[in-house]
């Protein structure tokens, strides 16, 4: 095992300049709940660590009604779940951050590295997907938005560049009868890697009954979490009766493309992604009536 | 009926009590010292290399470029360890031929499973250690893998070994086979007895391989001078053992070894064979230094004893009234990759629970390309008593007889002989299921929603005596410190100064309580086989007499008086003659300088009177249709533990216990990919419970006392894990429907069997109506 050279810089111009042309031999360390298992395990030949905790920037976590949620990159999960306007607007973005792992992991595991880690069953990335969240990323060469949705290319794969950071995660203010929710399904009841999962964000109509829009999106059931637009439209316009939440869950089962692992069979994963969007979305709309 | 009562109940003024157990402060505190903690000056660290293949013969091994890595200390290979004869010795729980136990230790000539180790290297640091083990170039020939039991069975299956010495219904055979041991065990006559019966229920079952999962993982240091002598510190569940086998493997005289056990993480039977031991020891002889090993918890999953899997043939017949009139068992038990005897103990335990008049139990051992299995909790029984307690379940339904009536019809009480041969002496199975019957879960209303249901199982382990020592110490102020051999798991230091604060007439908290290493103590067996309360604490009972007879004489001296005139009762000398007030223990430690000086009293046995255990679990559960996940409402277990000495440790030891079984009944296995490699090597996906994942398990403790202890103990410890397999079993099946055979009962397995039924009854559409949760009304 080679020396590793850690370093904690405390700005980000520091913290680009020590990633710029370090290639894959540097780490972001973030909560370190992915990276330094990785590492240990020799899935990840390392010469370099940047711890970015430290910058300011990463640590922002505001709520504005006007622009929405400004997530830091090093904000931990547990820090969210405490965060009142969060868990308010986002419940379904909250709860996906309280799944991963436990307590113990969760003060130290950040939404930013559950996204940059690229798992197709990362928990809390559906729900950035269904609240049409926008990533801030910064290299040498400056700023860019990258769309969650567009975030993840494959697995361990993300649309980040050699040398760029994620600053921070921005999510629009929710428009008024609006809600979210996230399930996963796993064999226990925590300390668990999704089999599958779903999250449903919907707004409703005045009548706090019908389904105004929707959006629903599935993890671990195919190389990255998927949107399915197809399951969103059976919702809208509909007053979640049967006919409309089958047609959903119909419809997320047909997108699902999982491959059979010891976690689960193909044919297992199929049928939880049509369970857990059915019931995601009966979640996200009492919450939204309830708004 | 009343509740069965100790026939000592309300006698013992310790013995019963829930002291704060004498080694709490320095666990809950991460004080307490495990083998990870140990560092002895200039120590080195040892890496092992091991076989990436399940099977394989071994062509070369070079290791010049590992030696040559600035840093390395010291390599070792097979080609380090003495010859050894075709010999078995006895170990622990199990036995091992001593050729095999080397080669197991450090692969000779064929790699037999994944995770064998081949080599070993002592560095300056584990990374030097590491990469120095990585350099090792090993040529192998790659054979076919087996792995399951029933394939390697078969004629033309890969075999691991060319000749073995089987042991096959009492004969001893060279075979050309994977068949190590054939176990038969006969009563009456089956045929006819299944020709007679109104009822017939014959079924199939299959378990996996699971892992005792102890959360410490192996560590061993050792240190051998030039002299010849040698230290090892680790941690086991037997110094003596670990002694034992190092001398045996190493070719040492026993008195050239010192073990200093470290506190224990957990060991369930797992820690009884060595692995790291003899190796840290050869390194440590080749480079001078102390020499520190560590396993990596893939390396525990893969190369560790685990438990077998299974796959057995129950039969039971019946009359209409519900007697069992004959039964047979037929069963093929995972040894791994040497010869075993963990499916003869299965055999011992299957049919033990009832009066069988007709049986016949055959019970085969067959090597596979796994890890040597070892002991884990109760050995074997779970697997056995799975199918036995499934089949049970069907026959009371099928005759309508509440489940635990047609289990004390049929329940084994004293004197009645079982298959294997014993006489049974006085046992608690009627009186356990009797406080089942009669407990508040067994008497209230059986959950009756949709995919709910409640189920229920017995369970029994036979228990072990073997040998233990203590030594009793009386401080000059009258308090005692009690030395044994045997390794504190699960409590056992406040079990010893319980007995010992019993018989000496002292408090708890007066008697200190310590685990010696093999120089402080005379020989002590495993702290296993549910064996230390019972035995070691019967060492203790002994010790503490042999100082009482020794102080008699003392106070004899004081009160100037014939020393038969001196009795101890009840917590005091007392004099036959009146006119003497009677002096505690305290009273007199003070006086034992001028009477003749220290008191110790020492007590060592061979213990064979061990109580066998029975148990009764009960779980409501609910399962969810959609995924096939079982949830336990609620769960309770009830327990003959013949004398509970501290009850807060005998429920610590059900609760572990069933966990441990929950676990095993729900999510727990090995899964293989196709070339024999372990894929789940960790917990991520060997899925224990969290503690999520169990109710509150309420136990209830009925204590029918062993009459071959001096207080009544019987073993405890590994009973429980035997019901949940059953008890879940027969919950799920009343829940949804259908009975699955197979473990685990995982959510996919659970929910495929649910789709399985709905597509027979071709109702799919309605039922995924009225499964699918309600939606709530509108607001
Ligand atoms: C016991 C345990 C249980 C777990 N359970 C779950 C679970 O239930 N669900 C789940 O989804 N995951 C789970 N995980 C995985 C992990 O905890 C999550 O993915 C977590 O969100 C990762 O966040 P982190 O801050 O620890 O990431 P890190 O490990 O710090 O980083 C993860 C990856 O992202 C990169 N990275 C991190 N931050 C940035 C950034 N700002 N810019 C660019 N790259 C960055 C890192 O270089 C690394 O490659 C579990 C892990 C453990 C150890």
């Amino acid at each position: 095992m080679k020396p590793l050279q850690f370093s904690a810089p405390t700005s980000l111009d520091e913290a680009l300049s020590l990633l710029s042309g370090a290639g894959d031999g540097a780490g972001v360390l973030s909560g370190g709940t992915d990276l330094i298992i990785q590492y240990r395990e020799g899935h990840r030949a390392l010469g370099q660590m940047v711890d970015i905790k430290k910058i300011p920037e990463l640590n922002v976590l505001e709520f504005d009604p006007a622009s929405g949620l400004r997530l830091g990159a090093a904000v931990s999960c547990a820090v969210l779940g405490e965060f009142a306007p969060a868990r308010r607007h986002f419940p379904g973005l909250v709860e996906s951050a309280e799944l991963i792992g436990s307590t113990q992991i969760q003060s130290r595991a950040t939404v930013g590295g559950n996204l940059c880690n690229g798992s197709p069953a990362a928990d809390s990335v559906c729900s950035l997907m269904v609240l049409n969240a926008v990533c801030i990323v910064a290299g040498s060469g400056g700023k860019r938005e990258i769309p969650a949705v567009e975030f993840m290319t494959g697995p361990g794969r993300t649309a980040l560049q050699a040398g760029e950071l994620l600053l921070e995660i921005r999510v629009p203010p929710p428009p008024p009868n609006s809600s979210d929710a996230y399930l996963r399904f796993i064999p226990r009841n925590e300390m668990d890697i999704a089999v599958a999962g779903a999250a449903v964000a919907l707004t409703l109509e005045d009548d706090k009954r019908t389904v105004k829009t929707a959006s629903t999106a599935i993890c671990a059931v195919a190389p990255t979490p998927l949107m399915v637009p197809e399951a969103g439209a059976a919702l809208t316009g509909a007053q979640m009766d049967d006919a409309a939440l089958d047609a959903a869950a119909r419809a997320s089962e047909a997108a699902a493309n999982p491959i059979s692992d010891m976690r689960g069979t193909v044919e297992f994963r199929i049928h939880l992604a049509g369970v857990l969007t059915r019931r995601a979305a009966v979640i996200a709309k009492n919450r939204a009536a309830a708004n | 009926m009343a509740a069965f009562t100790h026939p000592n109940h309300g006698k013992y003024k310790v013995i019963g009590t829930r002291p704060i157990r004498h080694d709490g402060e320095d666990k809950v505190t991460g004080r307490a010292r495990y083998g990870a903690d140990v560092h002895q000056p200039g120590m080195l660290h040892g890496a092992v290399l091991r076989s990436p293949h399940a099977h394989g013969r071994i062509l070369s091994v070079d290791t010049s470029r590992a030696e040559a890595l600035p840093g390395v200390r010291a390599v070792a290979t097979a080609k380090d360890l003495p010859e050894l004869p075709d010999k078995v010795m006895a170990s622990g729980e199990g036995i091992e031929n001593q050729r095999y136990m080397s080669t197991r230790i450090l692969a000779g000539e064929k790699v037999l499973f994944k995770g064998h180790p081949i080599a070993t290297v002592a560095a300056d640091d584990p990374w030097i250690a590491q990469d120095a083990a990585a350099l090792i170039e090993v040529k192998y020939e790659v054979l076919e893998p087996v792995l399951d039991v029933l394939k390697a069975m078969e004629d033309g299956a890969p075999r691991l070994h060319d000749k073995i010495t089987a042991t096959l219904m009492g004969k001893k055979e060279q075979v050309d086979s994977n068949v190590c041991l054939h176990t038969r065990f006969q009563a009456g006559d089956p045929e006819a007895g299944f020709a007679e019966a109104d009822l017939v229920i014959e079924r199939e079952f299959r378990t996996k391989t699971v892992h005792q999962g102890y959360i410490e993982p192996h560590h061993a240091t050792a240190l051998a001078l030039s002299d010849g002598q040698i230290t090892i510190w680790t941690s086991t569940q037997g110094a003596f053992a670990v002694r034992e086998q190092v001398a045996t493997v190493l070719k040492k005289e026993l008195s050239k070894i010192k073990v200093i056990p470290m506190e224990i993480g957990g060991g369930f039977g797992g820690k009884i064979p060595v692995y790291l031991e003899p190796l840290a020891v050869l390194l440590s002889e080749k480079s001078g230094k102390p020499v520190k090993m560590t396993m990596s918890r893939a390396d525990i999953f893969q190369a560790t004893g685990p438990a077998s899997a299974s796959a057995s043939r129950v039969k039971f017949g019946f009359k209409k009234d519900g007697t069992i009139i004959a039964a047979t068992f037929w069963a093929a038990y995972e040894a791994g990759a040497y010869p075993n005897i963990y499916g003869m103990m299965g055999a011992m335990c299957v049919l033990a629970p009832y009066k069988i008049p007709n049986g016949q139990v055959d019970v085969y051992d067959v090597m596979t390309n796994t890890p040597k299995v070892a002991a884990y909790r109760a050995p074997s029984s779970p697997q056995a008593l799975f199918g036995v307690e499934s089949v049970m379940d069907e026959a009371s339904k099928a005759l309508g007889i509440d489940p635990i009536e047609l289990r004390l019809m049929n329940a084994a009480e004293e004197g009645e002989q079982r298959i294997d041969g014993l006489k049974w002496p006085r046992i608690g199975m009627i009186e356990t299921l009797e406080a089942a019957r009669d407990s508040a879960h067994y008497k209230s209303p059986a959950p009756s929603g949709p995919n709910q249901a409640r189920g229920l199982a017995i369970g029994f382990w036979v228990n072990a005596g073997m040998q233990s020592s203590a030594t009793v110490g009386i401080n000059m102020d009258g308090t005692a410190n009690v030395v044994t051999g045997s390794v504190d798991i699960g409590g056992s230091r406040a079990s010893m100064a319980i007995m010992a604060a019993e018989t000496l007439g002292l408090k708890a908290e007066e008697v200190r309580p310590s685990v010696g290493d093999t120089d402080s103590i005379g020989h002590t067996d495993i702290t296993a086989g549910s064996r230390t309360t019972y035995a070691t604490g019967h060492a203790v009972y002994l010790a503490s007499l042999d100082a009482i007879e020794q102080m008699k004489p003392r106070v004899a001296k004081l009160w100037d008086c014939d020393p038969a005139e001196v009795v101890f009762e009840e917590g005091a000398f007392r004099s036959t003659k009146n006119g003497q007030e009677p002096m505690t223990v305290r009273q007199l430690g003070p006086k034992l300088p001028a009477t003749g000086g220290p008191v110790q009293g020492q007590g060592s046995l061979m213990a064979t009177a061990q109580g066998s255990g029975f148990g009764l679990h009960i779980a409501d559960v609910e399962v969810d249709p959609d995924t096939g996940k079982t949830t336990i409402l609620r769960y309770t277990a009830v327990q003959d533990v013949g004398t509970a000495i501290h009850p807060a440790y005998v429920e610590g030891q059900i609760i572990g216990g069933a966990t441990q079984g929950i676990g095993w009944a729900l999510n727990e296995e090995y899964v293989h990919g196709d070339k024999g490699e372990l894929l789940n090597t960790g917990f991520l996906d060997y899925r224990m419970p969290t503690t999520l994942d169990v109710p509150v398990i309420e136990t209830i403790l009925v204590e029918v006392p062993n009459p071959g202890h001096p207080y009544g103990v019987r073993g405890v410890g590994e009973t429980p894990i035997v019901p949940p397999l059953g008890t879940m079993g027969n919950a799920i099946a009343g829940a949804i429907g259908v009975r699955i055979r197979e473990l685990p009962l995982s959510p996919p397995r659970v929910q495929a069997a649910i789709a399985a039924k709905e597509n027979a009854a071709g109702k799919t559409e309605a039922a995924r109506e009225t499964t699918a949760k309600p939606v709530p009304a509108q607001s």
